[in-house]
């Protein structure tokens, strides 16, 4: 091993998680489930949107956590998985009819394949090779989609519209309201599956594999395999957050999918606290409610707003979401005391 | 006072006097976004993101309709124009349109930009028959009436511009052997298509090679190399300023003089044909609808003498040489003048039928002998080019104002 390569695995790749602080206790996560389900029944449609994209993009957030957080591997490529999430879902629903919600598993399975084959090279790489590795792959995912033989089936630059799905069985909701609650179901299935995932056996396989990966090994945990496993898997959930989103917005081009969003799901990420799986929400909202609010502050500027907001997050609690829930759950358990 | 002043004022009273006449018995009639006093304009910009150079336009926009404001706005309301940010990405296009129609509750969306987040709002104001006014892409599907009732361009499609082209070819270097550089995306290719089909069934034999690139290449000399290599007499340039000033000079050093045309997109002389080289420039034919505020010859135009006359007192801080300010002055005033046709009767369904009913407008950015019309069948407001050549420093116009319909 070169002193190059030494100091790049030595230094961790994130700080370790315990296990219990990876979720919120049950109390907490009833009143957030509660909020979830009431807001949107006194909400206008648009804010019942801007909810249903908060949780597609928690979702993909959620995805990146799994890799990072559970099994500290990095990535910038989630873009790319996004997109053959939505593209899946689109093709499926325009091109074959298939009902939208059939879509999602495919989406799923699909990316989850594409995830698997990519992480079989990538696993020789690791920390910055490896996030070089899945950033190449993020850039060439909008140009792979405007290839000509596959114009027929994406519709190259243009794009594809997609059909927005009625509630069924003459339920009286709005498309956005069955589409709302339609993605928060999905959504609460996904984070049961993952905390189930990061607490069992596999789980700790993943979480050993990110503090030390030989001590991982030499305790008999398949290291290539559970890699791949992480980035399958990671890879599926983005997939269907990519499906999920394809139908919200009903539409998909290549131009939605670039390096940008790849990036806003890292910042989203380390935003809700790396390695804390709630955090991902807190994190889709960062990535789509700050945008706004440093648009609110100047139009000209708002990249540079949105950079010193983002630097003051860093900054001031490094570790996200997470740092402000401990600190939350100081206090109250201090006012208890009192 | 100059004489189109004069007549503009002229024209404002007569039209004044011809709606408040006309709608006396009528009810004023308003829909979400118009009022007494108002009239709610929603506006979808990139100002942030990898096309964040044509936030100009929404800014030039912003500083017409507070000028109109001052004036006392039309027909008596002011014009709210509400202009928000989707960093050129079409999720955040939809989630903006959402916003300013279920939130801000806008009478109408004018002057999106950009061809994919148009696309990805496209179905949802019509279904919501919100207008979506005047939208800032020059692909040729906008013009849909039959289909999208709801959506109206402004600029000639990039189709009819290539149409143009091949029409002259075809009559002036009928045996011409044509070599094409295209950006490799959606405008490349919808220019690309227009070609084709203006060449119809002599496309396949006269175009000798089709070169694609992709914006994110540094440096486009190698593709000139190899299109120089096919020995073709013709060169269709359809390229972004940055790449298409490249081109030119690329072509003089490796000696490639073919008769070069340099798509519309790109025929800037400040920010093209000067950092390319006058000398290298010359002969290069383009076509065009509106004046170029960086070409000398318009100087003493009345009516860019009022457009320079705005950029001075209304947006001192705009660049009147940006090709992005000229076409926000124009299309501003475009919407000004359908709002007058409404009068009071500000409801979505009269804004799409008045923006339907523009009978030879002209804004005098427009290049002399072009016209605005539109029709119940006709969403194509600009549809007319003229040809124009490149001599000495300055774009000469050559032969008539030649007209292509393209329907989306």
């Amino acid at each position: 091993m070169s002193a190059a390569e030494e100091v790049v695995t030595e230094a961790p790749a994130v700080e370790a998680v315990p296990k219990r602080a990876m979720t919120l206790g049950y109390g907490t996560s009833l009143v957030v489930l509660a909020a979830l389900i009431l807001t949107p029944l006194f909400v206008k449609n648009f804010i019942i949107f801007q909810m249903t994209m908060l949780l597609i993009y928690g979702l993909a957030v959620l995805a990146l956590n799994i890799l990072t957080g559970g099994s500290g591997q990095f990535s910038l490529g989630q873009s790319a998985f996004y997109a053959i999430g939505a593209y899946t879902t689109a093709i499926l629903m325009e091109h074959f009819n298939v009902n939208y919600a059939l879509t999602l598993p495919v989406a799923g399975v699909v990316c989850f394949g594409a995830g698997f084959l990519f992480g079989q090279p990538a696993l020789r790489l690791s920390g910055i090779y490896l996030a070089l590795a899945t950033f190449a792959l993020a850039l060439a995912m909008p140009q792979l989609l405007k290839l000509g033989f596959l114009e027929h089936w994406t519709g190259g630059v243009q794009g594809l519209v997609v059909t927005k799905p009625d509630a069924p069985f003459g339920l009286p909701l709005s498309q956005d309201m069955w589409l709302y609650y339609f993605t928060l179901a999905v959504s609460i299935g996904i984070y049961v599956a993952s905390v189930n995932l990061l607490r069992s056996r596999s789980g700790r396989a993943l979480m050993s594999i990110r503090d030390n990966e030989i001590a991982a090994s030499a305790m008999g945990v398949n290291v290539a395999l559970y890699k791949t496993l992480a980035f399958g898997v990671s890879a599926g959930i983005t997939g269907i957050a990519g499906g999920l989103g394809a139908i919200a917005v009903q539409f998909v081009a290549p131009d939605g999918y670039t390096i940008t969003l790849a990036i806003s799901l890292f910042v989203g990420m380390v935003v809700g606290g790396v390695g804390w799986l709630p955090g991902s929400i807190v994190g889709s909202a960062f990535i789509i409610f700050v945008p706004n609010i440093a648009e609110g502050i100047s139009k000209g500027l708002s990249g540079a707003v949105f950079g010193v907001l983002l630097f003051l997050v860093i900054y001031l609690v490094p570790h996200g979401a997470r740092q402000v829930a401990l600190i939350a759950q100081q206090l109250a358990a201090k006012l208890k005391k009192n | 006072m100059s004489v189109i002043k004069k007549l503009a004022i002229l024209s404002t009273a007569f039209g004044l006097f011809a709606a408040t006449a006309g709608t006396a018995t009528a009810q004023k009639k308003y829909d979400p976004g118009a009022s007494d006093t108002e009239i709610k304009v929603g506006n979808i910009m990139p100002y942030s993101g990898p096309a964040s150079a044509y936030g100009v336009i929404g800014r030039t926009e912003a500083a017409y309709f507070k000028k109109i404001n001052d004036a006392g706005g039309i027909n008596g309301r002011k014009i709210n124009f509400v202009s928000y940010d989707d960093a050129y990405s079409p999720p955040k296009a939809v989630e903006q349109a959402r916003k300013l129609v279920e939130s801000d509750e806008v009478l109408l969306i004018f002057n999106s930009l950009g061809t994919p987040s148009n696309t990805a709002i496209q179905k949802y104001m019509n279904s919501k028959k919100v207008p979506q006014l005047f939208v800032a892409t020059g692909a040729t599907k906008w013009n849909d009436p039959q289909n999208f009732p709801w959506t109206m361009g402004w600029q000639p499609s990039y189709q009819s511009e290539t149409q143009i082209y091949a029409k002259y070819i075809l009559k002036n270097h009928p045996d011409a052997k044509i070599a094409v550089l295209f950006q490799n995306d959606d405008y490349g290719k919808d220019y690309l298509k227009g070609l084709r089909d203006g060449l119809g069934s002599k496309a396949a034999s006269m175009i000798v090679m089709e070169e694609s690139y992709e914006t994110s290449e540094p440096s486009i000399d190698s593709h000139l190399v190899k299109l120089k290599a096919t020995g073709a007499d013709i060169f269709i340039n359809i390229t972004t300023p940055k790449f298409a000033a490249q081109a030119i000079k690329k072509n003089a050093e490796i000696g490639w003089k073919p008769l070069h045309f340099l798509n519309n997109v790109s025929a800037s002389v400040g920010s093209v044909l000067k950092p390319a080289g006058f000398e290298n420039a010359q002969d290069i034919i383009s076509a065009a609808y509106l004046k170029d505020a960086s070409d000398k010859q318009w100087d003493n135009d009345p009516g860019m003498k009022e457009f320079y006359a705005f950029m001075a007192k209304d947006f001192p801080e705009g660049d009147k040489l940006d090709g992005g300010t000229v076409v926000g002055y124009g299309v501003a005033q475009t919407l000004v003048q359908v709002l007058k046709q409404c009068g009071d009767n500000l409801t979505r369904e009269n804004v799409m039928k008045q923006a339907a009913s523009l009978k030879d407008f002209r804004t005098e950015v427009l290049l002399p002998g072009i016209k605005i019309n539109t029709g119940p069948n006709d969403f194509a407001p600009i549809s007319s080019l003229q040809l124009m050549k490149f001599k000495g420093d300055k774009w000469e116009l050559f032969g008539d104002v030649i007209s292509a319909d393209v329907g989306g």
